[in-house]
């Protein structure tokens, strides 16, 4: 008879992931409409929204970093007062991750977890830099976001690990940060296309690093390594637009399917990369 | 199935303590275990937000909260939020009374989020609450009315009307059935069941075409404790067969050997809740064969295609034809003041995305069976679940309940046969509830269409002088209302304007898609978007203003139409046409100054601007439709009207009650409904073909005037007497007479004074040419789109949207209003969004239907032009209103680009290649 357990401490957790086969439930955004003809109840479930220690978003002074706990949701992250402004592409996807009752149940580790490639969490958290932290059996490992997605719906992700936070370092100079979504309707999309533009700058305004991603354009969100080494070094008030190449495009591998056809996926995303280079310089500028 | 394990939480600030299976959703434990039925199911996925709830106060998908976390929690649903007497609150006020509610399955989540919002801010701008309210899908209202009604809901809720007697035709009453939808009270199909009742699942093709052999179900049933019974053909008594049109009924309850669509039932299982609840429907023991189905009409038309149907040669259902005059010489003409424009279109399934997927349960009572179940045709569905279990149409009872959208599709039957053999086999109760996945593969769809068309126009006059259209329709695995398309369209195809020569000509291809059914305009939205595209190029072929050309050739009374008809009166599309010149001359204006800023300031974006106009005949083509209404008097001193016309949230409980009470002589509000049910209400027709108000209204104006002559003749009263009702007492002018002293003379119904009169509206047959009167009266409408496009990304926003309908009267504005809102809702969904297609969207996120940020602002604009027929000078208005919109669109689009597109769905690919291919393709 399938179990479900609701885990009181990491501890716990960890010990069942490495007694058995689980999965894993947080916001459930994603288990539930991925149940065999909607029917629960047929493997067993570890329920972690009990673990308080996995909650919340906070800033650790020794990493650096913005720590995401495994259980904050996209309103916490929409919500929360105290993010720096470069968190503003993460934002802007939150507010587009479903409606409002999905944003309150869906945590962003789940987003990451879950590698859907529409996956709204990952090109901002990918041009950021994301990392994943990762309790095991054998401890914790920390693993880049770029190296934690390995493919559609496939993580490094072991039977017996869990997904406990997701860092975000914090660089120490000013940033700007974008995200669009493109979708056929207002609410409720999954994207077409969509990208996350993060820019640094440097004392004199220079773009001193810069992170360009692109969602629902590949098998995994790819970052276009090309056109941000050809944003830093850019002076302030630069056409940033400007510096996207057709080329930029050879990055990505989009298919056709319902939503659109390949060749308007590898055009709309540069379209979105363009437009928001455009905002993200007006608003560091 | 996991243990149950007690929890304990709140609802509604009510402690409660339950054992749940930990993975159960949180909406079964509210509905199933705690019978708090107000929080409804729509998807199962978060993609609906119907069964939104406040956990810890703020809105979440109940449907994917597991109930093992439920300990501690504090949980608020619709039923909470009603006052402890039971009095609305604002919100559900400022609902009734702006008519944000129709169907009202989506209303409860619509409350629930709203209630999120409003606490945080009191008094939202209409951007806060199109983002608050992005999560929650309404299918028919347009959303404009639910977002009025929010961000007022904290301002002074108006007074409800109470029209005097006499005054209840053209008053913005509350919907009569609107308390219960906005306190989550109303009892939809899945809302109800006797309380040991057994589950039912359908088991279906999970292929396009198979064939199929079964194991032994036997031993499956025997294996699986709590299984009662697998039905498959073998099992149906009466006639494995059905079909909206007796003569054509070819779809079987359960396929017999071969599946012939992707959701085809082959078998269902039978037993107590929890084991089929539980049960793998893949662990059945059926093998299955799958074999190359004929998805597309071209290929079903090829020579030596398989048949779909053996009876059926070249794989044709139906064919349509209205011809008049000589079309093949007028078009080609030489005379070069005739000047012709032709093109193709196409669309493809669309699927009618009710909230409320197919739902009911049947009982065994005696040897009759009771059949309780969303459905907009009691009557049909009685004969022809009577048939399927071989028994007499009266000895099966359908009592409809609320119906949470329907749109045509549920005018087929869906869950009726698999209840109805469960419970009379079993002889206990049975239910089943669709799951969204099953309602989207087995229901019936739009007709795709391939439509082609040329139309010519003299330059010199301006008038319309031919237009030849043909156009072929995917009618699915089985007719359904297939014939009913290939016959309306060719009546239609000419649009609501003077063409003295004709042609259109159908054609009904069977495939092994899903069964193409009735959907809002029976086909008649898919050859507008079509012909009202070409009058645009013919315009401005002829170098004419779009809207004043359309003026040139409206129709009039005195005029033929295309079948020859010639109204005396009630034709209303020059007043549409001319109720929209204001704002196209502002709308043109407006958009040439922004497209000239956007070119300047090199932004890619352009807007534009397109009318389309309307006309659709209501009630069935040349067939009789009668309804009749039964009104009366009881001892108690009420008028009971029993009304069978299914209300499936358009209004027809309350506008044919309005029309009663006018016609009768009393205040609206001595009046009591009774319910659609074939033991107690006559048969007022299936709610579709924009009937109800035209055809059951008339009959309520017949029946409501007979029961006041009874009265005047009883009371001995002159003809004009005001007629008044005190507690039991009559009064008729000077008379008076004690109701209750007739309690000895009630009939069957309990009426002491009663009437009971029918309507069927006069048509003609139609000739083998198609000249004839089909219709007894037209609906008329034109509608202006304004839209903004992002060149680069292909995108449309749709800004504005001005509907001008000819209503002959409108009995309840703010109903039309609502009417007008959704089908425009479900235009702009046709023209830009919806496609589904089998096996792939078979889930509300992958099939998308307008949210509330979709929608635009929509100006309805009444044109009462009385008709001769309708009561009081009612006409339909269900379908006009999606008819002129996707047109209207794709015309504005073009407004705004300079190109064509009219292969439907407008998807911003499509409308990208479209931009792009005069760069790439040189003239």
């Amino acid at each position: 008879m399938p179990r479900y357990v609701r885990a009181r401490t990491l501890d716990e957790a960890l010990d069942r992931l490495a007694a058995g086969r689980w999965r894993v439930i947080a916001g459930g955004t994603d288990v539930f409409p991925a149940l065999a003809d909607g029917q629960p109840g047929r493997e067993d479930m570890l329920d972690i929204t009990g673990l308080a220690a996995l909650r919340g978003i906070r800033f650790d002074e020794s990493a650096r970093a913005w720590r995401l706990g495994a259980l904050a949701t996209w309103t916490d992250v929409r919500t929360a007062a105290d993010l720096p402004p470069w968190f503003r592409a993460l934002k802007l996807a939150a507010r587009e991750v479903g409606g409002v009752q999905i944003q309150n149940a869906g945590t962003v580790a789940g987003n990451l977890c879950n590698a859907s490639p529409a996956a709204d969490g990952v090109p901002p958290l990918l041009a950021l830099d994301a990392r994943v932290e990762i309790a095991g059996p054998g401890g914790v490992r920390v693993e880049p976001l770029a190296a934690f997605i390995t493919g559609v719906r496939r993580t490094t992700l072991a039977p017996d690990e869990m997904v406990t936070a997701i860092l975000v370092p914090d660089p120490g100079r000013p940033g700007a940060s974008d995200f669009l979504k493109l979708g056929t309707r207002h609410s409720l999309v999954i994207s077409i296309a969509m990208v996350a533009v993060v820019l640094w700058r440097d004392e004199a305004g220079a773009i001193a690093a810069a992170g360009v991603s692109v969602g629902s354009c590949a098998p995994v969100a790819v970052r276009l390594g090309a056109l941000e080494a050809r944003l830093v070094g850019q002076p302030p008030g630069t056409d940033l637009a400007a510096l996207v190449h057709e080329s930029d495009g050879d990055a990505l591998s989009p298919i056709d399917d319902v939503r659109a056809s390949a060749a308007y996926r590898r055009e709309a995303a540069l379209t979105l990369v363009r437009r928001s280079l455009a905002r993200c310089g007006e608003a560091a500028a | 199935m996991t243990d149950p394990v007690p929890v304990s939480f709140t609802v509604n600030g009510r402690a409660v303590s339950v054992p749940v299976e930990p993975m159960r959703r949180l909406t079964e434990v509210l509905r199933e275990q705690l019978g708090l039925t107000g929080t409804k199911v729509g998807c199962d996925a978060g993609d609906c937000g119907a069964c939104t709830v406040l956990l810890d106060g703020a809105p979440v998908c109940a449907c994917m909260v597991p109930a093992g976390r439920l300990e501690g929690a504090d949980v608020e649903t619709v039923e909470g939020l009603a006052g402890p007497d039971g009095s609305s609150s604002a919100l559900q006020e400022s609902f009734l009374r702006h008519g944000a509610a129709q169907c009202g399955i989506c209303t409860p989540g619509m409350l629930m989020t709203a209630t999120a919002l409003l606490r945080e801010t009191p008094h939202p701008g209409a951007a806060e609450v199109i983002d608050a309210l992005g999560g929650v899908l309404c299918r028919c209202t347009g959303y404009r009315k639910i977002i009025t009604a929010v961000m007022r809901a904290n301002d002074p809720v108006p007074l409800a009307e109470t029209p005097a007697a006499g005054g209840a035709v053209g008053a913005r009453v509350d919907r009569l059935d609107g308390r219960p939808k906005v306190l989550g009270s109303d009892v939809f199909g899945a809302d109800a069941w006797p309380a040991d009742a057994l589950r039912v699942r359908v088991l279906r093709s999970p292929h396009h075409r198979a064939r199929f052999r079964f194991g032994d179900l036997d031993a499956f049933t025997a294996a699986h404790p709590g299984l009662v019974r697998v039905l498959t053909a073998a099992d149906v008594p009466g006639r494995n067969l059905f079909g909206v049109i007796p003569a054509l009924a070819d779809q079987p309850v359960f396929a017999e050997g071969e599946a012939r669509y992707r959701g085809e039932a082959v078998a269902a299982v039978v037993g107590e809740d929890a084991a089929v609840r539980h049960l793998d429907l893949e662990s059945l023991p059926v093998t299955w064969e799958p074999l190359d189905p004929l998805l597309d009409p071209e290929a079903a038309r090829a020579e030596g295609a398989p048949l779909v149907h053996a009876g059926r040669p070249g794989n044709v259902l139906a064919r349509g034809l209205v011809r008049r005059g000589d079309v093949d010489g007028a078009l080609s003409d030489p005379d070069p003041d005739v000047v012709t424009v032709a093109g193709t279109s196409s669309t493809g399934f669309v699927e009618h995305a009710p909230i409320e997927p197919e739902s009911g349960f049947a009982q065994r009572v005696g040897d009759r069976i009771e059949i309780v179940a969303c459905t907009q045709a009691p009557y049909m569905d009685r004969d022809d679940t009577a048939a399927i279990l071989g028994l007499d149409p009266e000895a099966v009872r359908i009592i409809p309940t609320a119906v949470g959208g329907g749109f045509g599709t549920k005018l087929d039957l869906s869950v009726q046969p698999y209840v109805a053999l469960a419970a009379w086999i079993t002889g206990q109760p049975a239910r089943l509830v669709y799951t969204r996945a099953e309602s989207m593969a087995a229901t019936t769809k739009r007709h795709p269409s391939r439509l082609s068309a040329r139309v010519a126009a003299r330059r010199s006059d301006g008038r319309l002088v031919g237009l030849d259209f043909s156009g072929m329709f995917d009618t699915g695995a089985y007719a359904s209302w297939g014939p009913t398309v290939a016959n309306r369209v060719p009546v239609h195809a000419s649009g609501p304007y003077q063409v003295p020569h004709y042609r259109a000509r159908s054609l009904a291809v069977h495939t092994n898609g899903p069964p193409s059914g009735a959907f809002r305009g029976f086909g008649v939205p898919q050859s507008a978007v079509l012909q009202e595209t070409l009058l645009d190029e013919l315009a401005d072929a002829l170098g004419r203003d779009r809207l004043d050309f359309r003026i040139l050739n409206a129709l009039e009374a005195g005029r033929p139409t295309v079948t020859g008809q010639v109204f005396a009166q009630g034709v209303g599309i020059r007043r549409c046409l001319e109720a929209l010149r204001e704002d196209w001359t502002r709308a043109r204006a407006e958009v040439a100054a922004a497209n000239a800023r956007a070119e300047a300031e090199g932004r890619p974006e352009r807007r534009g601007v397109g009318v389309a106009g309307m006309w659709y005949g209501c009630g069935n083509t040349s067939l009789p439709n009668p309804s009749t209404i039964r009104v009366g008097l009881t001892a108690d001193g009420r008028v009971r009207l029993h009304q069978g016309a299914v209300d499936i949230g358009q209004g027809s409980n309350t506008v044919v009650a309005q029309i009663c009470a006018d016609a009768l002589g009393l205040p609206l509000a001595c009046v009591a409904l009774v319910g659609a049910d074939t033991d107690r209400t006559p048969d007022a027709g299936k709610t579709s073909a924009s009937r109800q108000t035209f055809v059951t209204g008339k009959a309520a104006v017949l029946a409501g005037r007979a029961l006041r002559d009874r009265i005047l003749l009883r009371l001995n009263a002159p003809p004009d007497a005001a007629l008044a009702l005190d507690g039991t007492v009559l009064r008729a002018g000077e008379r008076s007479l004690d109701l209750a002293t007739l309690a000895g003379e009630a009939d069957a119904h309990g009426l002491v004074l009663a009437a009971e009169e029918t309507f069927d509206p006069p048509t003609a047959p139609l000739d083998e040419n198609g000249q004839g009167e089909p219709y007894a009266a037209f609906g008329w409408g034109a509608h202006l789109a304004e839209v903004r496009v992002d060149l680069d990304l292909g995108r449309v926003y749709v800004e504005r949207l001005i509907c001008a309908h000819d209503v002959g009267r409108a009995v309840n504005p703010t109903l039309i209003e609502g009417q007008v809102e959704g089908g425009a809702s479900q235009g702009l969904g046709l023209a830009l969004m919806e496609r589904y297609v089998p096996g792939l969207t078979e889930d509300l996120h992958g099939y998308l239907i307008p949210t509330a940020g979709d929608m635009p602002e929509v100006v309805t604009r009444l044109i009462e032009d009385p008709d001769l027929h309708g009561p009081y000078g009612a006409k339909g208005i269900g379908e006009q209103v999606l008819i002129p919109t996707a047109p209207a669109i794709l015309n504005a689009i073009r407004d705004a680009t300079g190109v064509v597109v009219r292969d439907l769905p407008v998807t911003p690919d499509r409308l990208r290649a479209a931009l792009r291919a005069p760069l790439e393709t040189p003239a």
